[in-house]
């Protein structure tokens, strides 16, 4: 990559896969179980948590000087607070559909561990051009986690993709259903999406045996 | 050279190579194991694995046999064919013509859950290198036993696949898992495919079908299959006679109708030492004890007739055992020596709390007609648990009499 150094983009791609907040550091995990069950909102979510990581963390590193470190994480509470509020009147304005979907799990990105933890882990000892680098790289692989969940989950849930009969029509008995094909329950409740993000650690864990814990 | 010759050249030939694992798991599958069992979370005896599996599944034969029967009878019966059977030997149920349907429905289900899942196993078999084990035989029988007759096969062996990767490989294969794969392929199929699982139509074979023609303009007679849990649960009438339901003559899941053939089963396993009779008994006295505190409570009238818990709370609590598959879920289900309780003491808890979940939700929960794979499922989740008390409790006692001896 020419645009950035090798320990830059390191920043980046690190969080994408080996290690991923989600299958590696396990951290926020409610809200990929909570809203994947859906491709759109899955997205959605990927995008605000995007958002709220990268601009947070350029705050935050912007301000690491100066904030008190006993009240630091009120400050950082306050940060995220702001950015999670645009997000909301962004989609409540743009797109009130989705944001009913989501409902109170956008609310919930200020509880997401992975921002504060990104806040107090890196910003809060990095210049600002990597903690932005950082906060992107970790909510990308937050949100790949959540799209390959919500892309399984849809398709085998309810056949579609962003709402797109796929598989065929469940009801006029075309496509797939015509042979007697038939959705999984089971993929719409989220003790399914516990399985998935459960196999998503599996086949990552298999093909690099570095990642494995010993015990 | 007979094949048994013939496979052990093959096996020799193969040792320490990849598909050596797959050549000793056919082997060990036709004839006798060379080596016994030596690990593994499973009762040390002289028998090996493999005969404690045989020994379950000669005792679920006598259901499965009943189960093709009652699939031919029930099919007929719907359709109009035949008269009600009169008694346990009546010729209009032990028939050809009902065998012959029978078995045209239920072995498909046999085949596809032995095919799938030995196939799920070899392949693990091979890629993890380890020799296979002998852990599904007894999950590859109860499968089909514990579904309605008409599940499509494709459900099916998606449900075994999933049933026997998430359910027993993840944990490490057998005498590793912590739930019972043929439950855990129940419950997948139940959430999953719900419409297969539950109604009027499932359980009798051709019923779908007949629904669907009529659907598409045909003028034939619906056929339909309500199974009694089903019926109460809607506080419907029940069609059957307590003699229909104890000799098995009622729709269900295939191999669970016949309480008469289950307590044989129960019989032979506890002869034969393999089930616990500990576990078998304290989850009927559970369940028992559940049935009296709803009939406790019917009695004292806090319940009023509009309550749509009504009418099962008022099925006098002996006759649960009658109903539905608590006496299958005890004696085949609960009594898994790898998912159960392992110390004495536990499996009273264990097995109790099985039976009084079971009609719990049996009762309470309209949606989930069957409770039992539910509460044997979450009691298999606890068995550590309880036998983590009952052994600290045990040390605990011992200690203290240490303590007054020494003082």
């Amino acid at each position: 990559m020419g645009l950035l150094s090798k320990k830059d983009s390191k920043l980046i791609l690190d969080p994408l896969a080996d290690n991923n907040p989600i299958t590696i550091q396990v951290l926020g995990i409610c809200s990929a179980l909570a809203i994947t069950a859906q491709l759109k909102p899955s997205v959605v979510m990927a995008i605000s948590v995007v958002f709220v990581l990268g601009v947070g963390n350029v705050v935050i590193s912007l301000m690491r000087n100066i904030i008190p470190s006993k009240i630091r994480i009120i400050v950082q509470l306050i940060v995220v607070a702001t950015l999670v509020i645009i997000v909301d009147q962004v989609l409540k304005a743009f797109a009130y559909e989705l944001s009913k979907e989501l409902s109170v799990f956008i609310g919930l990105i200020i509880t997401n561990c992975i921002i504060m933890g990104r806040f107090e882990a890196f910003a809060l000892g990095n210049g600002p051009w990597r903690s932005f680098l950082d906060g992107i790289g970790n909510a990308a692989g937050y949100g790949v986690i959540l799209i390959i969940v919500g892309f399984f989950r849809e398709l085998l849930g309810s056949g579609t993709l962003f709402g797109f009969k796929v598989l065929g029509d469940p009801v006029e008995k075309s496509g797939l259903y015509a042979i007697g094909y038939e959705n999984n329950g089971f993929m719409v409740l989220p003790p399914m999406a516990l399985i998935v993000v459960g196999l998503i650690i599996w086949v990552q864990r298999s093909r690099n045996k570095e990642l494995i814990e010993e015990n | 050279m007979g094949l048994k010759q013939k496979l052990h050249t093959l096996k020799e030939k193969y040792k320490g190579k990849k598909m050596a694992p797959a050549f000793n798991a056919l082997h060990t599958f036709l004839y006798l194991p060379n080596e016994t069992t030596h690990s593994g979370s499973h009762v040390r005896a002289a028998d090996d694995l493999k005969r404690t599996m045989n020994t379950v599944i000669m005792a679920l034969l006598p259901c499965l046999v009943f189960g093709i029967y009652n699939a031919g009878y029930q099919h007929y019966l719907a359709t109009g064919e035949i008269e009600a059977a009169a008694g346990f030997f009546s010729g209009e149920f032990w028939s050809f013509q009902n065998f012959a349907m029978g078995a045209w429905t239920v072995l498909p289900l046999v085949i596809v859950s032995y095919g799938v899942g030995l196939a799920v196993e070899f392949l693990f078999a091979v890629i993890k290198g380890h020799e296979v084990e002998e852990g599904y035989l007894v999950t590859g029988m109860l499968v089909p036993l514990i579904v309605p007759v008409d599940i499509p096969l494709w459900m099916l062996a998606v449900a075994v696949i999933f049933g026997v990767v998430i359910g027993k490989e993840v944990f490490g294969g057998t005498g590793m898992n912590i739930l019972n794969p043929a439950l855990t392929i129940r419950a997948f199929l139940f959430f999953a495919y719900p419409t297969w699982m539950s109604g009027d139509k499932v359980w009798v074979h051709g019923a779908v079908e007949r629904a669907k023609e009529i659907a598409a303009g045909s003028n034939a007679d619906a056929i339909s299959g309500e199974t009694i849990l089903g019926s109460y649960a809607q506080n419907q009438d029940v069609l059957y006679s307590l003699q229909d339901m104890f000799l098995g003559f009622i729709p269900g899941s295939v191999g669970e109708t016949s309480k008469l053939l289950i307590i044989f089963g129960a019989l032979f396993l506890i002869f034969t030492k393999v089930g616990s009779w500990r576990i078998i008994f304290s989850t009927l006295i559970g369940a028992l004890a559940m049935g009296l505190i709803f009939n406790g409570v019917v009695e004292m009238g806090w319940i009023n007739e509009g309550s749509k818990f009504y009418g099962l709370m008022t099925v006098p609590f002996w006759q649960h055992l009658i109903i539905g598959s608590i006496l299958f879920g005890a004696v085949y289900m609960a009594t898994d020596p790898v998912t159960a309780s392992q110390t004495n003491k536990g499996k009273w808890i264990y097995g109790f709390l099985i039976g009084f979940i079971s009609i719990l939700i049996r009762v309470f929960n309209p949606a989930y007609p069957e409770g039992v794979f539910l509460a044997i499922l979450l009691m298999n989740v606890f068995a550590p648990t309880i036998d983590h008390y009952v052994l600290q409790g045990n040390i605990k006692r011992r200690m203290k009499r240490l303590k007054v001896k020494t003082a």
